[in-house]
């Protein structure tokens, strides 16, 4: 066995297990920690291999995994417990992932559009988390994801590119390309590495196979194989399985856009169209029921000569499509800080290339026993307070699809606001401060402050200049 | 051990002290100077005083063209240049420039090499500003990881497996493992005359035991560097080049 680790072994305070897998980017084997070095969750040791028969590719993989794994702080990545720093002894003790794997999943495929759609979510707030910390990781593919807990974790960083960091597969010509045949994306293809768009074409391909049970492009094994995915137009997912409504074939063939910049700005956008079918906009894609005519393909085969990626750090990239979520107290209709907060959301919308604006409104829970009236019963009480959404939404005038308004009954304004944040990446909260010292007066923490105690994201505080007294000193504070 | 690695500091004190603080605070133990201690800037004496007193600790300290030019003046450095060296030579005691003519130009340390040119011929004073140059610099080296000065701006050079380099713009602040079976090529950056049109100061932090490097950028009292400079009678463009990073 080619690597420099056997069974039984004991490196650094860790103990070397049965192996648990072999593939082109290392051997993995079960791992245990003495008291000293134990981090608390299971652990697996990945080594490279060493010797004939190894690919150079290999040793690359493993040196560009140890470097960029570490870095990352995330739930949807193993946790890197240590690795091993003497160049003649590589190797890293990493958490082992218990789940499902991603390849069983696509094996009971195709499934339903929710359960597509779900699976999907998970997989795209994954991918965002790890955009957002500077990495493409340029090898998606069914085997590189464990779901777990409803969440994906990534795995095997051994192709990816941290844009902070020398790349040690750039201009490497033997290695241009490098990637799984079936899910490479174009621009991957012409050696356009650090994109995170192509990340997306590789989603695009897993959302297919979760949906119609095959792959858009097959499996080439020749390089020419690979190039017709510069320039070809899949068959619609509807053609294999009718079933599939508009907005997912929509979703899939946007991933599949063999044009970067004809995706989706970022994994966030995946994830929310996803999560929101009514919000998607749907196009000429999402009609399509047979595969494009010859002459259609053909243009795109000429267009496609020219088309190039042109890769932007992922963070700097991201940071100007904001995730917004604006709280608005529509049991208040006449707060004089709904204009002002449709200020300030305007220049943030104003200020960026692209954004998703969520319009949260949490209503406090209907009263015990419905009234007989529909303003009084929970769906009429929601309904009226989306229409008073919309209409502190509408003066913005802006497209629709990109805003979505929810009305969520809560006891707790800050945790539904807190967690329509998190589950949807959020880079900014906006909300309105109640005044300094209707603050003082109260006896516990107003939502904002709440808010922006608990956060994991920036928050915005709306407050009237010059006033110091509440509208209604004996209301709960907003 | 956390060394810090400063270069082409250029008789500037303020960017030298600067840089030492934030190295302290980062918990560097460590120090290699590699070169051009004098020459540009005011406070020659200083600087050389501070250096051979870390270097009785144990610092590295190598040899520079500036400094080789105190002893023995080549006809290449420009007039700003030779004004600058002039006053030097003038401000700098016998000791001070004893310790300057006995420092040597190549320290081959594990894992790493120091020099202020490159390795290959130091003496030669060529610059490491291409793959190319990066190339014959590592290949007569020992370790693999090589750090030079003598070009003011920073960069990193990583060899591919056939053999050649590829150079990489690093970002401050962001620790770089230089590890593997490659062989790799810092260029840290100049502590007293960055030329980058940024005034901040540059300079790297190496941990032998990681084998991480990181480079630094460090703002510091660059006008009451320059102001020094004019102060000292010597020619403005050298004040105005520190006030302007250029």
């Amino acid at each position: 066995m080619p690597t420099l680790i056997a069974p039984g072994e004991a490196i650094d305070g860790y103990t070397v297990g049965a192996r648990l897998h072999e593939g082109g980017n290392g051997y993995i084997f079960h791992a245990s920690a003495d008291p000293a070095h134990d981090p608390g969750y299971p652990l697996v040791m990945k080594v490279p291999g060493v010797g004939a028969g190894e690919p150079t590719l290999g040793v690359v993989s493993f040196e560009i995994e140890s470097t960029i794994l570490p870095r990352l702080s995330s739930r949807h990545v193993p946790r890197v417990a240590a690795v091993g720093t003497d160049p003649m002894l590589p190797y890293i003790v990493m958490e082992a992932i218990e789940g499902e794997g991603l390849a069983d999943v696509i094996g009971r495929a195709p499934l339903p559009a929710s359960e597509v759609a779900d699976i999907g979510a998970a997989l795209a707030d994954a991918l965002f988390d790890v955009h957002r910390q500077n990495v493409v990781h340029h090898d998606l593919k069914p085997e590189n994801f464990i779901l777990r807990d409803g969440d994906a974790v990534l795995l095997d960083f051994g192709l990816a590119r941290h844009a902070e960091l020398p790349d040690l597969i750039e201009e490497d010509r033997g290695l241009l390309g490098a990637g799984s045949a079936a899910y490479v994306s174009p621009e991957q293809l012409a050696g356009v590495r650090g994109d995170p768009r192509s990340d997306l074409f590789g989603l695009g391909i897993l959302l297919y196979q979760l949906a119609t049970g095959t792959t858009p492009f097959g499996e080439p094994e020749t390089f020419e194989g690979l190039e017709d995915r510069r320039w070809r137009v899949p068959a619609p997912p509807r053609a294999i399985v009718p079933g599939i409504p508009a907005w997912l074939q929509e979703v899939i063939l946007l991933c599949l856009e063999p044009d970067p910049l004809q995706r989706y700005p970022s994994a966030g956008h995946v994830a929310f169209d996803l999560r929101h079918p009514g919000e998607v906009k749907l196009t000429a894609r999402s009609e399509r029921t047979e595969s494009a005519g010859l002459g259609e393909q053909l243009r795109n085969w000429w267009q496609a000569k020219g088309a190039r990626a042109v890769p932007v750090a992922p963070r700097t990239a991201l940071s100007r499509m904001p995730v917004v979520v604006v709280a608005i107290d529509t049991d208040r209709i006449d707060d004089p800080r709904h204009e002002a907060l449709r200020r300030v959301v305007g220049k943030v919308l104003e200020a960026n290339d692209d954004y998703r604006l969520l319009v949260v409104s949490a209503i406090k829970a209907a009263p015990m026993g419905e009234g007989s009236r529909l303003e009084e019963t929970a769906s009429g009480r929601v309904l009226s307070h989306r229409h008073l959404l919309r209409a502190w939404f509408a003066p913005l005038k802006r497209p629709p699809e990109k805003t979505s308004l929810h009305v969520v009954e809560s006891p707790d304004p800050a945790v539904t606001i807190l967690e329509m944040a998190r589950a949807n990446s959020a880079d900014l909260i906006v909300l309105g401060a109640p005044a300094p010292r209707a603050r003082t007066l109260a006896w516990r923490r107003s939502t904002a402050s709440s808010v922006a105690a608990e956060a994991a994201c920036s928050v915005y505080l709306v407050r009237l200049p010059g006033t110091s007294t509440p509208p209604d000193p004996a209301a709960e504070p907003a | 051990m956390l060394r810090a690695i400063l270069s082409d500091v250029h008789a500037n004190l303020e960017a030298l002290e600067a840089c030492l603080a934030h190295a302290r605070s980062k918990g560097a133990t460590g120090y290699a100077f590699l070169g051009d201690l004098v020459g540009y800037g005011a406070d020659a004496s200083a600087v050389v005083e501070r250096v051979m007193q870390l270097a009785a600790e144990g610092a590295v300290a190598l040899k520079g063209n500036h400094d080789a030019a105190i002893e023995k003046r080549d006809s290449y450095f420009n007039h700003d240049a030779h004004a600058s060296l002039d006053w030097a030579a003038k401000t700098l005691s016998d000791t001070q420039k004893r310790f300057l003519a006995s420092l040597p130009l190549v320290a081959e340390t594990k894992p790493a090499c120091f020099v202020h040119a490159s390795v290959r011929a130091p003496a030669k004073w060529t610059y490491v500003d291409s793959p190319g140059a990066a190339e014959s610099c590592t290949k007569a080296a020992i370790a693999a990881v090589t750090f030079c000065g003598h070009v003011h701006d920073q960069k990193l050079y990583f060899g591919k497996p056939s053999g050649h380099m590829t150079a990489f713009t690093p970002v401050p602040g962001v620790n770089i493992p230089v590890r593997g079976q490659r062989r790799w090529v810092a260029i840290v950056g100049s502590v007293g005359q960055p030329r980058d049109r940024n005034p901040a100061a540059a300079y790297a932090l190496f941990d032998d035991e990681t084998r991480e490097v990181t480079f630094y950028r460090v703002p510091y009292d660059h006008l009451a560097a320059a102001r020094k400079v004019r102060e000292a009678g010597l020619p403005g463009s050298l004040a105005w080049r520190i006030e302007a990073g250029i």
